[in-house]
């Protein structure tokens, strides 16, 4: 059944289903096992980057009104880098890693082998729809697996053009897309997986974790959360669009407002509303669920900068609250839009605790020059990643695990941590028939206790002594 | 109800008052802990054998050598473990360092099992604490001598304030599972892993399960008699030499050709005697059945009588001791309930086969198992076991010591569980990888902000494929 009639049927649990049980059947045959498989896979992907690059960027614009240049940097080019990366490591990945063997197992040789888990579900999100659905399918493909992508309904554009893209491209009887919402993912839900992997929010990502609980299916969860930006006094600031919140002293807040008033009429303009480079929220709901926020009682008051929105064409622009209450319902939620609400504390240790009082986030962020702030704000601060003098950068390092802890999140990827993520990691043991102690075997008897706690302290001399019947 | 949340919440400014977090703590939990197992092994034995009539022996290899190996090596390498690893960084991100640094989760919940009542609670309490958790031991009930011993004890070694011992039923679980914690680790059944992650999901709780399965073991052609005896007692070892076969890594089946089962049988019939005497029951080295729920189980399995039937040695059952001679069937029907369901006792099940290669097929046609052990010197076939079937553990001509071995990672994949521990594993799967990235401030990449325009799109693109020639051609304005 090819993508356009399944999204022309209904995709109900028996489609669903159906899907899985193909996904496995071609599993079993060990086609997306080789190694060439999974090479033609990735570089396939680089192509479809690169040939279509235009309609990436078309899509990305329609859906969230992204800069072309904002997409092609942040998404695109971000895809193609982690499949090189994919591409040039692969046979290291894919090797054997070798284990070390103790007195306990001599004679023995032991080994890590990775392999595939099987057929694997990748529900993705909507504010990088393009990378967050590609991204861990690098991960999948180079793990050797099947896979379902679920690309989000909310950004429609992006959606359809992956469930036309990717059979074009990629390995259609491994690799599917199945467009939908609720009803479908649903029913994906409902199906047996070998791992779940899910970018998105806390609600959704239970109810994808209670759904993998019935068939002991491992997940993946990336997730949000509120990321706090800690400002020390004496920084000059450049871009921090990208964090949810913002912590600084008294003293230091007005200068921080002048400069991040200062940097956003540098990118945006006077008029931010009308500037090309403002991106669209993404639907009615998440406009007026923003608005609402800005509408607060609490933080009546506190707006300092913007404030504007255009209901008509889903703008709001980039908007700064100053001293917001903490318990604000713009600070009670993930914001997820254009407006950065600053906190104040006395001194700047204080932001350790407002920190840790919520939820853990997905990633933290401190601005300073003061290395017992840093050292401090690594040990005290919990979050997936923490980030030092700069923004959102840990997310392109691929050599950094890039994942949740706490109500951000379970499990990690980027680089290598997308193919462990997708694969089990067997322990094989290699054993021989020397060697062979009667100490193992009953009848037992308490001399045989003597040698096992030698033998269990691996220390050469007591095992001598137990042996002569010594100790 | 609020007994049980008030610990909780001791627990929890314990570990935000950052008690557990130093190196100085862990290392005097995990002395502690090595105290604990020496200064009680006899009382450890004693309630062994009363939960499960396990012999010291046993008790040693099996629970206080482990704890005692484990609690030892976290010891001298937990300082090791915590220290950040550094990461490699492209040039581009210059100047700037990359590490990942673990850090606990924070009140993490233990949940053991009956048959390794003390090695399954202590193993992964080892874990939490080097891993700097607060931690709630919850042993199983079915174990009640050793869940009780626990109880009374633990706190005269460990500190209290961050490591509590709950005892308790089903009820007391439930309340448990309720309660937010910060990590779950599960060892026991499929049906109850199911519940304990679906308890986990409402608060988005990392779980590890260390579930079960039907481990198959397989033997081949390619060995000659001497090795056979060799083989025959790792396979009763295996079966029967482990809590009576209620292990999760125990051999549940038996995979041979249909040539070598009756010698076989009577290779395995032999050293069963050599080990536990004429009379099984009388023998101090055979454990018992836990209990009467789960003696009732194992009686099922053989009231098929085609099941019954292929009964080819042993059979005879003491009820009064939860007693289960060691048994041996011979082609129990595929789809009875014997070969459908984890067996967890003394019931060994032999398929025989046309040829051996078919177990290949046989084993990754059936959920996927916590180990497998082949018992061959067929270089092609093993290669072909590791690539076909895919199980937590393969161990080849050996039974149970990957168990032993702390640098393999022990889990299962599939319906016998996610996650793993052992050796450094046990530290990881306690703790949160955060990645930290630390920046210079100079110098500043103007290209990444916006006014975008196409001479950033082209810095942007060269930077990311890490093309620094590029870069200073397109900087000295001599790329296009």
């Amino acid at each position: 059944m090819s993508t356009e009639e399944e999204n022309q049927t209904v995709f109900d649990v028996a489609a669903a289903s159906m899907l899985t049980k193909e996904l496995r059947d071609v599993f079993a045959s060990g086609k997306t096992r080789s190694y060439e498989w999974r090479i033609s896979q990735l570089k396939s992907m680089i192509k479809m980057c690169e040939e279509h690059e235009e309609d990436i960027a078309d899509a990305l614009h329609q859906d969230l009104s992204k800069p072309k240049l904002e997409s092609i940097v942040y998404e695109i080019t971000m895809l193609k880098n982690s499949c090189a990366l994919a591409i040039k490591e692969l046979k290291r990945w894919m090797m054997p890693e070798k284990a070390k063997t103790s007195l306990l197992t001599f004679p023995s040789s032991a080994e890590i082998v990775s392999e595939p888990l099987g057929a694997v579900l990748i529900i993705s999100a909507w504010n990088y729809p393009f990378l967050l659905s590609l991204d861990p399918l690098v991960g999948a493909i180079s793990a050797g697996n099947t896979m379902v992508l679920k690309p989000s309904e909310l950004s429609p554009a992006t959606s359809t053009l992956l469930a036309k893209l990717l059979p074009e491209y990629l390995d259609v009887s491994s690799i599917k897309v199945v467009e939908g919402a609720v009803s479908e993912t649903s029913a994906l839900l409902e199906q047996k997986w070998d791992k779940i992997f899910y970018t998105g929010n806390g609600r959704v990502g239970r109810i994808v974790m209670a759904a993998a609980a019935k068939h002991l299916t491992p997940v993946v969860l990336e997730l949000g959360g509120k990321s706090p930006v800690v400002v020390d006094s004496g920084i000059d600031l450049q871009a921090c669009i990208s964090p949810d919140y913002i912590i600084t002293t008294k003293d230091y807040a007005d200068k921080l407002v002048d400069s991040l008033k200062k940097e956003l009429e540098t990118f945006y303009g006077e008029n931010p509303l009308e500037s090309k480079d403002i991106s669209r929220i993404v639907s009615s709901n998440h406009f007026s669920r923003l608005t609402k926020l800005l509408d607060d009682d609490k933080v009546s008051g506190k707006i300092v900068y913007g404030g504007e929105r255009d209901e008509a064409n889903l703008k709001i622009a980039p908007t700064i609250l100053l001293d917001v209450p903490r318990d604000s319902l713009i600070m009670k939620e993930e914001i997820f839009g254009p407006l950065l609400p600053i906190l104040i504390v006395s001194k700047i240790e204080d932001s350790w605790d407002v920190i840790n009082s919520g939820t853990k986030p997905l990633a933290a962020y401190l601005f300073t020059n003061n290395k017992k702030l840093k050292e401090q704000f690594v040990m005290s601060v919990s979050a997936g990643g923490v980030t030092i003098n700069d923004i959102a950068m840990h997310l392109a390092i691929h050599t950094l695990p890039f994942g949740g802890v706490g109500e951000s999140g379970t499990g990690s990827y980027h680089g290598i941590f997308s193919f462990d993520a997708f694969s089990h990691k067997k322990a094989v043991l290699y054993r021989s028939f020397m060697g062979d102690a009667a100490l193992r075997y009953p009848p037992y008897t308490l001399g045989k206790i003597r040698l096992m706690k030698a033998l269990m302290t691996s220390n050469l001399w007591t095992i001598l002594r137990a042996l002569l019947g010594l100790s | 109800m609020e007994g049980l949340e008030g610990t909780l919440a001791e627990l929890r400014d314990t570990f935000q008052s950052g008690r557990t977090r130093s190196v100085a703590w862990r290392k005097s939990q995990l002395r502690g802990m090595i105290e604990f197992v020496q200064d009680n092994e006899e009382r450890i034995f004693q309630a062994l054998d009363q939960d499960v009539g396990k012999h010291p022996v046993e008790a040693y290899r099996d629970e206080v050598g482990v704890v005692a190996k484990s609690a030892k090596l976290s010891l001298s390498c937990v300082e090791k473990w915590m220290a950040p690893r550094k990461g490699d960084l492209p040039l581009v991100f210059f100047p700037a360092s990359a590490q990942v640094m673990p850090e606990p989760f924070g009140v993490v919940l233990i949940m053991g099992s009956w048959n390794f009542p003390i090695s399954l609670t202590l193993d992964p309490l080892i874990a939490a604490i080097s891993a700097g958790n607060a931690v709630v031991l919850k042993p199983s009930e079915l174990s009640p001598t050793c869940s009780s011993f626990l109880a009374e004890n633990i706190p005269k070694y460990l500190d209290p304030k961050s490591i509590k011992v709950i005892e308790g039923g089903i009820d007391v679980c439930e309340q448990l599972l309720q309660q937010k914690w910060d990590k779950i680790f599960f060892t026991g059944s499929q049906r109850v892993g199911r519940i304990v992650m679906t308890a986990a999901a409402q608060h988005l709780t990392p779980v590890t399960l260390e579930l079960g399965g039907k481990s198959p073991a397989i033997m081949d052609s390619s060995s000659n008699p001497t090795n056979m005896k060799v083989i025959a007692k790792r396979i009763v070892g295996a079966k029967w030499g482990s809590c009576s076969g209620q292990a999760c890594i125990a051999i549940d089946y038996l995979l041979v050709e249909e040539r070598f089962a009756s010698d076989l049988i009577d290779l395995l019939a032999k050293t069963i005697k050599q080990f536990y005497g004429e009379n099984p029951r009388e023998s101090k080295s055979y454990c018992k059945i836990v209990n009467k729920n789960n003696f009732k189980r194992l009686l099922d399995l053989l009231t098929d009588p085609l099941v019954e039937a292929s009964v080819a040695y042993g059979g005879s059952v003491d009820e009064e001791k939860m007693y289960i001679e060691p048994t041996i069937l011979l082609n129990p029907p595929l789809d009875s309930q014997i070969m459908t369901e984890e067996i967890f006792g003394p019931l060994l099940p032999i398929i025989t086969l046309d040829d051996i290669y078919e177990s290949i097929n046989f084993i990754s046609s059936r959920p996927k198992p916590l180990a497998i052990y082949a018992f061959t010197r067929d270089e092609k076939f093993k290669k072909q076991i590791l690539s076909r079937t895919s199980s937590g553990s393969v161990t080849f001509n050996d039974t149970l010591l990957q168990f032993l071995c702390d640098s393999l990672p022990f889990g299962g994949v599939g319906q016998s569980g996610f996650g793993r521990y052992h050796g450094k594993y046990s530290f990881d799967t306690f703790s949160h990888e955060k990645a930290i990235l630390q920046r210079g401030f100079f110098p500043e990449l103007e290209p990444r902000y916006p006014p975008w325009n196409s001479f950033k799109l082209h810095f942007i693109k060269l930077a990311y494929a890490f093309n620094y020639i590029g870069l200073i051609l397109l900087l000295l304005g001599l790329k296009k």
